[in-house]
């Protein structure tokens, strides 16, 4: 049968398609890649970690090398990660619709981000970028290393990251069916929508960052350079006036998925639906306004700090809420633990952690002894590790029949989770530990004291590393020898898998789907022994 | 240092190091009231995760039986009553903050400045020491300025931290409340020596600090002029770019560097003597050997000209 993977065929058929499927999949590809990438980074840093002092690298090339942990991953990875690889594939299908709005800018945001990451990953190494991945002044500025080039390279994907929120918004707007109103849209694509609202209007903070950067080394001009009289904290408030708002760029998506998988997984209908749709849009507000929190012991004012303070902790609210939405929807449900649900029990679990360790750090009198402590890094592996990692686990697994029509075996992917899971705490639970006990971040020699603690968060790297190991072999087996997927083998009632083939046509669907249907009525699908899938009632 | 980092007093408790400071009880007050509040919804969510996975697991043939889609009491409450707890937590947050940021008026000062990669305290009769010594039972404002980037002082058993930033003054303030000798860690990366940017502040008990410092003051007088050089080189923190065993480090190494000459960036060949010396403590960037980057910021009013004389000695004394 004719899908969007033999419909044409040739590399071109590819480079220059603008088949949002066809891009999603590319997506995928560039973005793992560059988690590849990232988490061998990790594993070194780890593996440095193993003992005080000199292990397998000296003090600048450590340095280097947590810097490129943590922008390729940021910037490369977790952004892109969920909108535009799994959002690009699923969000028009989702929508009944046949592509995205603009498929030709979908393309062009797609080779952006190639050229941004090749830049910024190019100009990392080349110039030997030594500053940590929030790239402050004055540090940034008197080192080799050029803030300008990063922060260009951050722009250039960041224009990648506009296109596509941009794209987004008007797809949703424009191209639903006639009878799916707002509310009646699965509620993975109000956390895009969501998302694609932050993207659009923090992103380009990031611009006007690097015209002033520009106008300092240029001109003259005293900005953020005290020797200019400038001032170097303000290039903080830049900084975190984006890189704030984009981490709910990071974390709303997957708490969609987590949103779609508890239904699906338990056969009911989300609990609390408005609640939830109305939390992200809540998160993405409140989100600009909290960047203060990250400065607590900059110097800011006692009255800014305060401020920053109460606002940080209207943001849990929702995010709470969230949770107790997603407890309630397992009620009385029939709950499968396939390895999606796995992933997104496992998102509970952590994300739960990673939130709660946040009110330690928004609570000023705690904040001022765990900033800038292993506290503040392990909060912050929970929440985009545990969390949006996870959460695209979740996505990944629950969409890859979807994408490529073929199963991947069940028992591997519970056996890799939960390599994963214990890992993942091994590995981050201790840096609480660490935090709490005075262990600074970013420190290449450390005190004997935690050489212990620090040992056994190491192991728990290489036992998470052996996790995903796994994962990518099954998945790659499963493309060459996997059983093939039936049209809807979770029984989910969404457009992508109710009403669209595994994997889809070219055009998603024959004819766009008229009839009104609730995303989480399960009862209009029921299952069918004989093909192992559902089908509509 | 080693030795004073692994200060035995620091094992106390699972969570927070040992409380230095008057400060730090009421923190860790706050600290052990989140952590409950954290662990009770901990348990509480995935408790009632657990459950629900093994009361409703799948079994074949059997559809979920009919719950609410919503619930608009419950939803109030849940949320609600963590709205109440933040605030809790907000209130009594910034409260004892407030205190931690409003030093008494019966504080001492010291000034305090932050270099790559080292701190030197300057007390108010002028002389400075890489270590912070502090009588007991006192409060202590520190007045805190950088040479170059963004450093922070920390100290986790006065749960005290706050940047150090060029251009400004920071200020911080604690009272340290029990004696013994604590670690001073940079808490903001500052760069290749960020992670041994670390130092000692001694909380000396009643009457020992004076006695200390009566000792420190008139250290240097009392001895040959190339020892009170060497104390100084390791006190200054010279250490961390020029080694006295001909190891290339960020800077020239001090071994037989006196009396050679040397040629420069600029391509000029110079004879190192005591003048060259003291241009190059002062003046850094402006005469750089070949080889080197102009990184070294200047000793201008860190280093006294009787100090210099002394370092001057010692680097004369490494002349083969």
């Amino acid at each position: 049968m004719s899908n969007y993977l033999n419909h044409t065929s040739g590399w071109k058929s590819w480079v220059f398609t603008l088949d949002h499927k066809r891009i999603g999949i590319m997506y995928l590809v560039a973005i793992l890649s560059s988690f590849l990438l990232g988490g061998i980074f990790a594993m070194l840093i780890r593996t440095e970690l193993l003992s005080p002092g000199q292990t397998i690298m000296d003090a600048d090339t450590y340095n280097r090398t947590f810097t490129l942990h943590g922008a390729i991953m940021i910037f490369l990875f977790i952004i892109p990660s969920i909108p535009a690889a799994l959002g690009n594939f699923v969000l028009p299908v989702m929508l009944g619709a046949k592509d995205v709005a603009f498929p030709r800018l979908n393309l062009m945001s797609f080779w952006l981000y190639c050229f941004g990451a090749v830049f910024a990953v190019f100009s990392l190494v080349t110039k030997a970028v030594d500053t940590g991945w929030t790239f402050y002044t004055p540090y940034s500025t008197t080192t080799s290393a050029s803030v300008i080039s990063m922060t260009l390279g951050a722009v250039i994907l960041g224009f990648s990251s506009i296109f596509t929120g941009l794209n987004f918004v008007v797809t949703i707007h424009k191209l639903r069916p006639k009878w799916m109103t707002f509310f009646k849209m699965p509620l993975f694509l109000w956390s895009l929508y969501a998302t694609s609202i932050i993207q659009i209007l923090a992103t380009p903070v990031l611009g006007i960052t690097l015209l002033l950067l520009i106008a300092e080394r240029t001109m003259g001009i005293g900005i953020f350079d005290p020797g200019l009289g400038g001032d170097p904290v303000l290039y903080q408030h830049f900084f975190w006036f984006y890189s704030h708002p984009a981490v709910y760029i990071m974390i709303l998506p997957a708490m969609g998925i987590v949103s779609e998988l508890i239904s699906v997984f338990s056969r009911k209908t989300i609990f609390g639906y408005r609640a939830i749709a109305y939390s992200s849009v809540a998160i993405a507000l409140f989100g600009f306004f909290v960047w203060g929190h990250h400065m607590f012991t900059s110097g800011q004012s006692t009255l800014a700090n305060m401020i920053f303070s109460l606002l940080t902790f209207s943001v849990s609210i929702p995010s709470a809420i969230k949770v107790f939405n997603w407890l309630a929807t397992l009620y009385k449900g029939s709950i499968s633990l396939a390895a999606p649900m796995l992933y997104a029990l496992m998102f509970i679990f952590l994300f739960a952690i990673g939130g709660l360790t946040g009110l330690f750090l928004g609570t000023l009198a705690t904040d001022v002894h765990l900033h800038d402590t292993y506290f503040v890094v392990a909060h912050f592996h929970y929440v985009m590790f545990g969390g949006t990692m996870i959460a695209f686990l979740g996505g990944l697994h629950y969409w890859w029949p979807k994408m490529f029509g073929k199963m991947y075996s069940e028992k591997l992917a519970a056996l890799a989770a939960a390599l994963i899971f214990v890992g993942f705490n091994m590995t981050f639970f201790t840096q609480f530990v660490m935090g709490t006990r005075g262990m600074p971040r970013r420190y290449y020699n450390y005190p004997e004291e935690f050489t212990t603690a620090h040992q056994i968060s190491s192991i728990g790297s290489y036992i998470m590393g052996l996790g995903f190991v796994l994962i990518a072999s099954y998945l790659v087996y499963s493309l060459m020898w996997g059983k093939k997927a039936p049209g809807n083998p979770w029984g989910a009632a969404t457009l992508e898998w109710s009403h669209c083939p595994s994997p889809p046509p070219h055009d998603n669907f024959a004819e766009v789907p008229s009839q009104d249907t609730d995303p989480y009525d399960y009862s209009i699908v029921k299952y069918d022994e004989e093909s192992d899938s559902y089908h509509l009632a | 240092m080693k030795g004073i980092l692994s200060n035995p007093l620091l094992a106390q408790g699972f969570w927070m190091p040992v409380k230095g400071s008057s400060m730090a009880g009421e923190v860790d007050w706050i600290f052990q009231f989140i952590l409950w509040v954290a662990l009770f919804f901990f348990v509480l969510v995935v408790g009632i995760m657990a459950v629900f996975v093994m009361r409703y697991r799948r079994r074949p043939g059997v559809e979920p039986e009919e719950s609410p889609s919503h619930n608009t009491k419950l939803e109030i409450v849940w949320s609600v009553i963590p709205i109440i707890l933040v605030m809790i937590m907000f209130y009594a947050g910034f409260k004892t903050y407030l205190g931690m940021e409003t030093p008494p008026r019966s504080s001492h000062e010291v000034q305090v400045v932050g270099q790559k990669w080292q701190w030197t305290f300057i007390y108010p009769n002028g002389y400075s020491d890489p270590v912070l010594h502090l009588p007991i039972d006192e409060p202590v404002q520190l007045l805190m300025r950088s040479d170059d980037v963004i450093h922070s002082f920390f100290v986790p058993a006065f749960r005290v931290k706050k940047d150090v930033v060029p251009g400004r003054f920071t200020k911080a303030w604690f009272e340290p409340n029990l004696a013994g000798v604590f670690p001073v860690y940079c808490a903001e990366y500052c760069g290749t020596g960020h992670s041994d940017m670390t130092t000692a502040v001694v909380v000396h008990e009643p009457g020992g600090f004076e006695e200390w410092m009566a000792t420190a003051a008139n250290l240097y007088a009392d001895l040959p002029p190339a020892e009170a050089g060497k104390m100084l080189y390791a006190a200054k923190g010279c250490t961390a770019c020029h080694s006295i065993d001909g190891t290339k480090m960020v800077g020239p190494s001090f071994k037989s560097v006196f009396g050679k000459t040397e040629t420069m960036k600029s391509g000029e060949n110079i004879t190192v003597d005591e003048n060259y010396l003291r241009e190059s403590i002062y003046n850094p960037q402006v005469k750089v050997l070949e080889g080197y980057e102009p990184v070294m910021p200047t000793y201008q009013g860190t280093i006294n000209d009787e100090e210099l004389g002394y370092i001057i000695e010692f680097i004369k004394s490494l002349a083969e």
